[in-house]
């Protein structure tokens, strides 16, 4: 079953020309992770708090796990819903660990139970246990990030909704944490809606982008689809599709071999030369490629050789990716790109 | 001078009886209108800072009490509400109340948005999030306001004798119309320990109420 369906929710604030949201309809696969990408005042914010209620929808249905969120109490609906925020909303007069058991609390779990799940979740979110004690003006900007985390993922939630949870954090602490989100999400299958309006950041987490434009979805699509086919020029304008390197970034090693005429000089490989993995990226290959000055790199799996990346392989896919920009949908089939889900 | 502190401490020891009665009644006066004042002014001010369009008016109105002098509001009750201990107690009450009111109502709209919305999202009860989020995170700043209430009570309430009210203005009282500095004493310095005994005592309790801030720069 669907984990969220959305159909043409609105949201018109009072006094606003226009609503914020606009009769926008959607499906969320369960073990998803959605990223909502567009620029600033597009209603990114104001589609999250939809789904926790924290703004009633002033149209449309949205259904949860199969159950109309309006069926449910409001109370009961949002503690199955965990919540994380760029301002991280801790309660600053609660220490780390009473911060964490809040929804725990509110569910009535015993204290053993409550005990045990904070340890687990500053193991999983990569804070030392001696945190637990502190309040959150004593840790830094990414560490009150990794306590959100932690704190909208207590109860154990199917859903987990996300607002620029690292938009505050500098780029390295940013991809750190980018990293450990993955990693948390390929551990527990949440369903996830992540704002941003950082592409790059759309672009490394996401199964699947919902590119908003004033209150409408302009496009819902794979990262790779949305760069090789966008479906208009916002799109193309939004998330850079013309970049040939942002492009290279998403397809894989082994998606690009043997795409190229072999010439017989790229059989001879140097042991020396640094080797590529399959499941590399285009843009690190080519980096590869350029910095060893030569025009094919061998790609090792397992410690066996298995091909041959050439320059000629790079650019026989580049067009493929090219010449579907701004053409019709047919075009926009492109190897290497992950299935739709 | 010394000699005048002899001489008062002779004059207490010759009325013990009368002093701690009047002292006891001190603290009961001021201790009732603070706590009248609470009663008033908690509830008052959460409902000002839920609805701060329209609490506006009652926040400009009861801050606007503060600009009337104490003696003023103590003479103002006598022609209306007569003498004696009541009279007294509103008059009190009236002097508390802003100081404590603005307080309740700044602490609790001071506590950031989204602190508050992230309990809401947690899934709080409107009544969760009052007491276990936003009354915790307003304490220190409604201690402070009846902190300055206290101290102002305190020393107001020795105008009370001038009403009726009784008190350790009493003394004060007393020693002025006899010309007697000695007596004034008797009431003015346990007065003043009185007021200083609460606010150090306040002081240390918004410091237990506030273990978050402990440590922190600004
Ligand atoms: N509580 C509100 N009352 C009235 N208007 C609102 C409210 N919240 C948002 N809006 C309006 O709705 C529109 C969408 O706002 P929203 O916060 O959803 O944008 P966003 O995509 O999250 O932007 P950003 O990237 O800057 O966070 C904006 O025009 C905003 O002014
Ligand atoms: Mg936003």
């Amino acid at each position: 079953m669907s984990m969220i369906i959305a159909e043409s929710l609105t949201k018109q604030f009072s006094r606003e020309s226009r609503p914020a949201v606009d009769a926008v309809s959607f499906t969320v696969e369960p073990g998803e992770l959605i990223v909502l990408l567009g620029p600033s005042g597009c209603g990114k914010t104001t589609l999250l708090k939809m789904i926790n209620r924290l703004y009633e929808p002033t149209g449309g249905t949205l259904l949860i796990d199969g159950v109309d969120a309006r069926s449910l109490p409001v109370t009961q609906l949002r503690r199955r819903i965990g919540y994380a925020i760029q301002q991280t909303g801790l309660f600053p007069h609660l220490r780390v660990e009473q911060n964490i058991a809040v929804v725990p609390q509110l569910l009535g779990w015993a204290r053993p139970r409550i005990e045990a799940r904070t340890n687990e979740l500053l193991d999983l979110v990569g804070l030392p246990c001696d945190f637990r004690g502190r309040y959150p003006h004593q840790l830094s900007g990414g560490q009150q990030q990794r306590v959100g985390l932690a704190r909208a993922l207590a109860a154990d939630p199917a859903i987990m909704l996300m607002d620029e949870p690292f938009g505050a954090l500098d780029a390295i602490t940013r991809s750190r944490l980018q990293d450990e989100l993955l990693g948390i999400q390929r551990k527990l299958h949440k369903t996830i809606l992540f704002v941003t309006h950082d592409i790059e950041e759309a672009l490394r987490l996401a199964d699947r982008i919902i590119v908003m434009n004033d209150g409408r979805i302009a496009q819902f699509d794979t990262p790779l689809a949305i760069l090789t086919c966008p479906s208009n020029r916002f799109v193309e304008q939004l998330t850079g599709a013309n970049d040939v390197l942002r492009r290279l970034s998403l397809l894989t090693v082994a998606a690009a071999l043997g795409h190229g005429r072999r010439s017989a000089a790229a059989a001879g490989a140097v042991a020396d030369l640094p080797p590529l993995r399959p499941q590399d990226d285009l843009r690190f290959a080519l980096t590869q490629l350029l910095g060893a000055g030569e025009s094919s790199l061998p790609v090792i799996d397992d410690g066996r050789e298995v091909g041959q990346l050439t320059l000629a392989d790079l650019r026989a896919i580049l067009p493929q990716t090219i010449a579907a920009v701004g053409a019709s949908q047919d075009g926009c089939n492109v190897a290497g790109a992950a299935p739709q889900t | 001078m010394f000699e005048l502190f002899r001489t008062s401490y002779a004059y207490y020891l010759a009325n013990q009886d009368r002093f701690w009665m009047e002292l006891g009644r001190h603290v009961v006066l001021s201790g009732s209108a603070l706590a009248i004042s609470l009663i008033v002014c908690i509830p008052l001010g959460i409902w000002a800072a839920r609805h701060p369009a329209s609490a506006q008016y009652v926040i400009n109105a009861v801050g606007a009490l503060r600009l009337i002098p104490s003696l003023a509001i103590l003479f103002l009750a006598l022609p209306y509400l007569g003498t004696g201990f009541g009279p007294a107690l509103i008059a009190l009450t009236i002097l508390a109340l802003p100081p404590v009111l603005i307080n309740v109502y700044a602490g609790i709209l001071g506590v950031e948005r989204a602190v508050v919305e992230a309990a809401q999202a947690m899934g709080m009860t409107a009544r969760q999030q009052l007491l276990q989020i936003e009354l915790p995170l307003a304490l220190p700043a409604i201690i402070a306001g009846v902190r300055t209430a206290t101290v102002e009570v305190v020393s107001s309430a020795t105008l009370a004798a001038f009403i009726g009210g009784g008190g350790l203005g009493i003394f004060v009282t007393r020693g002025f119309a006899l010309f007697e500095p000695r007596i004034m004493l008797v009431g003015a310095i346990p007065v003043a320990v009185l007021a200083l005994i609460c606010e150090l005592i306040l002081g240390l309790l918004e410091r237990w109420a506030s273990p978050h801030r402990q440590g922190r720069a600004s």
